[in-house]
């Protein structure tokens, strides 16, 4: 079985970002990028299935500007077998990625999709949703397990009140949740010998598919910043102020 | 042109997210229908129709629809789609779920957790954890669009849209429901609460978080949340977790108790109105947006809250 992971490169989790005084958007010059966390996950997932043998390879692909390379290298040095790189230096919306991702699909022919419910960044949580849509393939998102059993997928969810498990005929696309797993870190002679491994480079022109975007940014604003308030001495007086200042109890 | 709201709903009553949808669905167009769609649930459909505003209600009742699987959902959802410039969801787990698909099926963007409706083709949405917020215009003939509901009031009840069933699709048949585990508790619902309880790694264990946190949040009647954190630790199920990826709340009292304050999980809760920070490390992130910090050791200090609170009842 093939898994087909795409990936995203964003802002690393841990920078706060600034945001352009002119409203024109966030500001990502020398700011540090890594492989959205959830993606990470999707890779963990997909590099276990091949590890316990389900998995025969695993294709890490990602779309963007040139040094979205480097992203999917850390797929490859985490045991990713091949890459595929979709240069595009316009920023996509999810329709647009979900659209060439089928065409990815379309030609290496997966038996699963893995990717993260989220990328960090703009918050959307829609690509992976929307590629089940348009294969007309079924999806288990926000997945916190996934079993392989005899052509199906039984896909554990996180959701609002606990747990959901869904069963669907594969292939199938899942989105992985937090607690899907750890993900490892690559070793140094794993990083080393990711440099050898394949990765295809193909312009997004190329595919042939609309990924013109459908909304127009007006503008990006910082939000309403909120004040630290006063440090109190003891349990007593917290509970004075909550009652008396700020009325909540 | 009408407006489509999904209804939220668990097949008896219609959860809190929905009236609050409702009011952003009311700043794009006056003209409202509501979908509940389910197995069972023409209560639901009765409570749908008291809401104010709602001018109709579409009940969609069928076994396939029980769960609200994302296949069979948008499959229902397409074929009404032309009728309206808008179909919304609260962002639950069930509307992101769904609704993507929903959009990719329409061959439209779809608008994540809008926090305000500026005009019928333009929202404001958080991107980069609530870092930013970003005006958007659509340009697509159908908006598909899920609601940030802690950014919205509530919609009044008072209401009597008629209530009309529709056609059910054949199912798609691709998924099937497997069970659920889902958390049972006599604490309000953490999304809806006034009051959130919510406890860190620093509790050190699921015995402590339960001894320290549960009565607390019971003398307050709070829901329990946590921290991304605690949850990866074992101490409390994932449906707790408060933050960029869990739930967002925006209660009236907030309380951080032994929580640092990752810029994730601010994402979740900087929007109540009090936030109180209770926290052993004085440089802990969480002290810069909280309005009363308390600085000490927790086991030491929610002893002494508990009873503070007990003498403040008198």
């Amino acid at each position: 079985m093939k898994v087909l992971v795409p990936i995203k490169r964003v802002v690393d989790f841990n920078v706060k970002i600034r945001v352009r005084a002119d409203g024109s958007g966030v500001d990502l010059a020398n700011v540090k990028m890594s492989m959205n966390p959830f993606d990470e996950i999707a890779v963990e997932e997909a590099i276990r299935l091949r590890e316990a043998g389900t998995a025969e390879e695993i294709i890490a692909v990602s779309i963007g500007p040139q040094k979205t390379q480097e992203t999917i290298r850390t797929a490859l040095a985490m045991g990713a077998d091949r890459g595929i790189f979709i240069s595009c230096d316009d920023e996509l919306e999810p329709l647009g990625v979900a659209r060439l991702l089928k065409c990815v699909v379309e030609a290496e022919s997966p038996e699963l999709v893995i990717l993260g419910k989220q990328a960090i960044d703009n918050d959307c949580n829609q690509t992976g949703q929307m590629l089940a849509a348009l294969l007309g393939w079924p999806q288990g998102t926000f997945a916190s397990r996934l079993e392989l059993d005899g052509g199906k997928a039984r896909v554990t969810r996180e959701v609002d009140g606990g747990l959901q498990t869904v069963i669907l005929k594969m292939p199938c696309i899942v989105t992985s949740d937090l607690r899907l797993n750890e993900p490892r870190y690559a070793s140094l002679p794993n990083i080393m010998k990711a440099k050898k491994k394949p990765l295809e480079e193909k312009p997004a022109a190329d595919y042939g598919v609309d990924i013109a975007p459908r909304l127009k940014v007006l503008k990006t604003q910082e939000p309403a910043a909120r004040e630290a308030g006063e440090i109190v001495a003891n349990a007593a007086e917290l509970v004075e102020k909550l009652q008396n200042e700020a009325g909540v109890i | 042109m009408a407006v489509l709201l999904v209804a939220e709903h668990d097949n008896v009553s219609l959860n809190a997210a929905t009236p609050k949808a409702m009011s952003a669905a009311l700043a794009i167009d006056p003209d409202v229908h509501i979908l509940v769609a389910g197995n069972g649930c023409a209560s639901v459909g009765d409570e749908a129709a008291a809401i104010t505003g709602a001018a109709k209600v579409l009940l969609a009742e069928a076994p396939h629809l029980e769960h609200h699987l994302a296949e069979e959902m948008a499959a229902l959802a397409v074929p009404l789609a032309a009728q309206y410039g808008a179909i919304l969801a609260p962002a639950t787990t069930t509307g992101k779920n769904y609704m993507p698909r929903l959009a990719a099926l329409l061959d439209v963007a779809q608008i994540s957790e809008i926090t305000a409706v500026k005009s019928a083709d333009t929202f404001e949405r958080p991107i980069y954890a609530g870092n930013a917020m970003q005006t958007v215009q659509s340009s697509d003939a159908i908006k598909i669009i899920t609601v940030r509901t802690t950014a919205f009031q509530a919609a009044e009840t008072g209401g009597n849209a008629p209530i009309e069933k529709i056609n059910v699709p054949a199912p798609a048949g691709l998924s099937q429901f497997g069970g659920d585990e889902l958390t049972s508790s006599d604490r309000p619902e953490l999304a809806s609460a006034k009051v959130v309880v919510s406890g860190g790694r620093a509790l050190g264990s699921k015995e402590n978080f339960a001894k320290f946190i549960e009565p607390l949040a019971g003398r307050l009647n709070a829901a329990v949340g946590a921290s991304r954190a605690a949850v990866d630790a074992g101490y409390v199920s994932n449906d707790y977790q408060v933050g960029q990826t869990g739930k967002v709340v925006a209660p009236e009292l907030y309380i951080a108790i032994g929580i640092s304050g990752a810029i994730q999980h601010l994402a979740g809760m900087k929007d109540s109105k009090v936030i109180v920070a209770i926290n052993k490390d004085e440089e802990a992130p969480i002290f810069q947006i909280a309005n009363y910090g308390l600085v000490g050791d927790l086991f030491k200090i929610l002893p002494e809250l508990q009873s503070e609170l007990e003498k403040a009842d008198g």
